[in-house]
């Protein structure tokens, strides 16, 4: 089975439709390469293996029916932690939900299932999604598999590292602030961020609903199409999905993509980021130049608040989004004497003290005395920046920046001011609801570096299109 | 002997008869077995997300116009944050600062006065789940909840402290129930719980322009108990200060058995709800048109209600303003009327009999086989002559019990009205000759034999002799003896 080199979801469609290989063979080879190298990654939380090879034949039973052969069929996926997969626990990394298993599964999981994705397992995170190390979780660090000695970044590490590894074809992760770009770029995978409300969020356990969105973490930019194009769209059951428009993403790869403007965002070229980042990410802007589009510099003055309005928004709604986890009727429970003791206890218990400190910052700056003072003042400057989004869109098709001042850190680097700084070109994004892409652009001392394109809301084909040019041009490792 | 104005301000929760919650397609119906009507939104499950019920809030903007309020021209909610085992999120989803309607009132009649209520605001939230206990909550062993009444929709009407009197706060409750129940948005039950209040009472010297310490009644569960709760609430603490001690700010707890109010909780410590707009959900916009439509949907309301009955049915106030309490009984009333244009003469039936009826078999009218067009038809055989006013009275019971139509019970039962002067003839001759004296007594001047004389001829006949006729007959006999 080590013969299959290349798992990109349209490398395997090749194959299963030319009846070179079968579903149960490419999840047989998947499981056995999470056996071989999960030990030391730790990508994975769960592993579904039974269930996984039970689709895996289901797909080639509808292979040998013929007819119509669902987009996904047979491709093996990793699935975030903190996405509800029905019958199968769903911990996101914590203590707190060691032992749940929902009854249900999210709407973007349901609808993969529907186009023939096979689940392998459920992949680690930070613990309920907040942090960016991958170090938080409860289930132990994921370790980068392209240097077991860095981290993969996070929260979506595990679906990072599992794609990285060839532990899946291709993985979900959320991102409420840079969760699957930061981590994709890592570990040298393309990350999708999709525009907020382009793919349910319905059964995703997210600790900030406001800037939160699932997406998909992949080998390539025609997979990253692929799997996004079977999650879009409208949800009933999420009513933030209700402008959802889905073209199809696949007809926007190999569009021209000369006289495209594309602004260069100044305030991210600045002395954070790592020179050799930032040689190669402007490398990647001279081949766009080449390819024909207009490449200029622009600036995003308000860009710098971003993580100060991040911070405040994002553990504030944390803070209460995470209220349900009481002990009362699922999750972790430690006794006390009375209900309240029993609230504390069971929070104090289940949740790591990375997390509590977040929860607790979160309750501060909704304070009686605080709120006025910090809450409204990051949902100000978050309505500057999305201003300043829009009308910089309006000018440009897409902006480029870095997707991390510096390529995957150490993994023992315990620098937290250090590592929130990584995410500084990522939020934007989130705080504005656009789509964003990181795709890797080169390496530094062996590891990948990662440029990320933003466009205006629902124009995920554009990214798509000029994401897929630039690839071309830049060197793939599997090809 | 010093004097104490009390000031009291309420506020009221109403449940909106929605049929599903507010953030989830659950069922509202009342009295299912335990959670039976739940799901992963109102159960506050991992990864669930509300989503909104839009006609909870047409309702609430509908009870908010007929309440004298504006209108907030965008629908927004926001999370009030606090752990307790019968709130399944951690955070109850309410409107903390943008409520549907601020700046409303009521006129509340108040003896020979009109006294206007102001109304602080209107705002929608849902309703938490309910705890069971084994006995009551401090012996019981244990607490279960019961999630079908999570998420239900509410309103919270807040009055302005513009309430004196514990008589001011039943009349103020009534009326708004009242006008709470002519919109139909909700059935204002409350031993279901469909309505609650809490009085938020404090006393000062009349005419100090300050408020003195308030402490908050609860758990008073029909207008009788907010009364007497707020008179001993009100006497307490003028007995308090009176003795030169202080009130203390605090949740009291109504004892209904004992009459009296009991310290539950200090107050002294604000609660931080950390109120923040809820993330998801998306504001609505509340269209003027939308909002102009709800208006015109609302019906006659109980004040434009009276004005109408007295001016143009002729109806006395108190007729009048008794029969409007209720939607239904006025409802009924008009469409008798509709059948039978005799206003006074339906209202006499619906303060008597209906209500009699109604009362003792403890049934709201739509539970019973009682219709205008049964009612009608009962006042016109009287009208008639067919029966007597008395024998119609057990036809109506007849009619209430079993849903007949009162000519077949008449029918029936042969209580047709005897009017034939041949076969009254000779009943009279009968009572005359076994009567001498009453008879002597009538020839004397004493009207009153006549009475028992005809008493006599209604006996024989069982009710069914048309009583003008027989009078009539005697009378003459007699006059012609």
């Amino acid at each position: 089975m080590s013969l299959l080199q290349d798992l990109r979801a349209t490398s395997l469609l090749k194959l299963l439709k030319a009846r070179e290989i079968t579903a149960e063979e490419i999840t047989a080879a998947v499981l056995g390469k999470i056996s071989e190298v999960d030990k030391q990654i730790n990508a994975y939380i769960t592993v579904t293996g039974e269930q996984a090879l039970a689709q895996a034949r289901q797909a080639d039973r509808a292979l040998a029916r013929g007819g119509d052969i669902p987009p996904l069929a047979g491709v093996p996926m990793g699935i975030k932690d903190n996405i509800c997969t029905a019958g199968v626990k769903t911990t996101c990394g914590s203590l707190m939900l060691a032992g749940y298993t929902p009854h249900y599964s999210a709407t973007a999981v349901e609808r993969l299932g529907q186009a023939g994705a096979v689940m392998a397992g459920k992949t680690n995170l930070d613990e309920f999604g907040l942090g960016n190390t991958n170090k938080t979780s409860y289930f132990g660090a994921t370790r980068n598999p392209l240097d077991p000695a860095r981290m993969p970044g996070g929260s979506s590490g595990g679906s990072a590292a599992a794609v990285a590894a060839g532990e899946a074809s291709f993985a979900l992760g959320t991102d409420a602030g840079g969760s699957i770009r930061q981590p994709a770029s890592y570990c040298g995978v393309v990350g999708l961020k999709p525009t907020f409300g382009l793919v349910s969020g319905y059964g995703v356990i997210d600790f900030a609903p406001s800037l939160d969105t699932v997406g998909p973490l992949t080998l390539d930019v025609q997979d990253c199409a692929l799997v996004l194009q079977a999650m879009a769209g409208r949800d009933p059951l999420h009513p933030m999905t209700e402008g959802a428009v889905a073209p199809d993403y696949s007809s926007f790869l190999g569009r021209d993509i000369r006289g495209l403007k594309i602004g260069l965002v100044r305030e991210y070229f600045g002395p954070e980021i790592a020179p050799g980042v930032k040689s190669r990410v402007l490398a990647a802007a001279e081949k766009l130049d080449q390819l024909g589009t207009i490449v200029e510099e622009t600036s995003l003055p308000h860009a710098a608040y971003a993580a100060a309005a991040y911070l405040v928004i994002s553990t504030a709604e944390a803070f209460s989004n995470l209220s349900n986890f009481d002990g009362v009727r699922f999750g972790h429970r430690t006794g006390g004497q009375d209900l309240h003791n029993m609230y504390r206890r069971t929070r104090f218990e289940a949740f790591g003290p990375d997390l509590r400190q977040k929860l607790i910052f979160g309750a501060l700056v909704l304070g009686a005395g605080h709120y006025e003072e910090y809450f409204v003042q990051a949902q100000k400057i978050r309505t500057l920046i999305k201003r300043e989004l829009k009308e910089s869109l309006r000018r440009y098709d897409l902006l480029l920046t870095p997707a991390t001042p510096d390529p995957a850190p150490a993994l023992a680097n315990d620098d937290s001011l250090a590592m929130r700084n990584q995410d500084m070109c990522l939020l934007p994004a989130n705080l504005a609801g656009l789509p964003a892409i990181t795709l890797p652009c080169g390496s530094l001392d062996n590891l990948p570096v990662g440029l990320q394109f933003m466009a205006a809301p629902y124009a995920e084909g554009l990214l798509l299109q000029v994401a897929c040019a630039l690839e071309q041009q830049l060197a793939r490792p599997w090809a | 002997m010093k004097e104490w104005e009390a000031v009291i301000g309420l506020e009221i929760h109403v449940e909106l008869a929605t049929a599903s919650k507010l953030f989830c397609g659950c069922s509202t119906a009342f009295g299912a077995e335990a959670n039976t009507q739940v799901c992963p939104v109102c159960l506050g499950l991992p990864g669930h997300r509300p989503i909104l019920n839009r006609g909870a809030i047409e309702y609430a903007i509908k009870a908010s116009l007929a309440l004298n309020c504006d209108i907030t021209p965008q629908t927004t909610f926001d999370r009030k944050n606090y752990f307790y085992a019968d709130l399944p999120k951690g955070f109850q989803i309410s409107q903390f600062f943008y409520p549907t309607g601020t700046n409303g009132y009521i006129d509340v009649e108040v003896g020979d006065r009109v006294r206007r209520i102001g109304i602080r605001q209107i705002h929608v939230e849902e309703d938490t789940g309910k705890l069971v206990h084994l006995g009551d909550i401090a012996s019981s062993p244990y607490s279960l909840v019961d999630f079908n009444r999570a998420g239900v929709p509410l309103i919270e009407i807040v009055t302005q402290p513009d309430i004196r009197t514990a008589g001011e706060a039943r009349l103020f409750l009534q009326k708004l129930r009242s006008i709470i129940e002519y919109t139909g948005v909700s059935d204002c039950k409350m031993e279901e719980g469909s309505m609650r209040c809490d009085a938020n009472i404090s006393v000062r010297p009349p005419g100090s322009a300050t408020f003195g310490t308030k402490t908050e009644l609860k758990n008073m569960n029909s207008f009788r108990a907010v009364q007497r709760a707020t008179e001993y609430e009100i006497e307490r603490q003028i007995d308090v200060l009176s003795h030169g001690e202080a009130v203390i700010p605090q949740t009291r707890h109504w004892d209904e058995a004992k009459g009296i109010t009991v310290a539950m909780r200090a107050k002294y410590l604000a609660t931080d709800y950390r109120c923040f707009p809820d993330p998801n959900i998306i504001p609505m916009d509340n269209d003027p048109g939308w909002v102009e439509s709800i208006r015109q949907s609302l019906p006659e309301l109980p004040d434009a209600r009276i004005r109408r009955m007295v001016e143009e049915h002729g109806l006395p106030g108190y007729d009048a303003e008794t029969i409007t309490s209720s939607r239904d009984l006025a409802d009924f009333y008009e469409a008798t009327v509709n059948l039978y244009n005799e206003p006074k003469v339906v209202s006499n039936w619906i303060m008597g009999e209906v209500s009699r009826c109604l009362n003792a078999a403890g049934k709201k009218l739509a539970e019973t086989p009682l219709t205008p067009r049964r009612l009608a038809g009962l006042l016109q055989l009287i009208a008639k002559g067919t029966i007597s006013g008395k024998i119609a009275k057990g036809v109506f019971e007849d009619m209430f019990a079993s849903g007949q139509d009162p000519e077949a019970i008449v029918q029936e039962k042969g209580l047709v009205q005897i009017a034939d002067t041949g076969e009254l003839g000779s009943l009279v001759t009968n009572v005359l000759a076994a009567n001498p004296k009453s008879v002597a007594d009538f020839k004397a001047g004493k009207e009153k034999a006549l009475g028992f004389l005809v008493g006599q001829i209604m006996k024989e006949t069982r009710g069914k002799a048309n009583p003008q006729l027989v009078n009539q007959l005697i009378r003459e006999r007699i006059e012609g003896m």
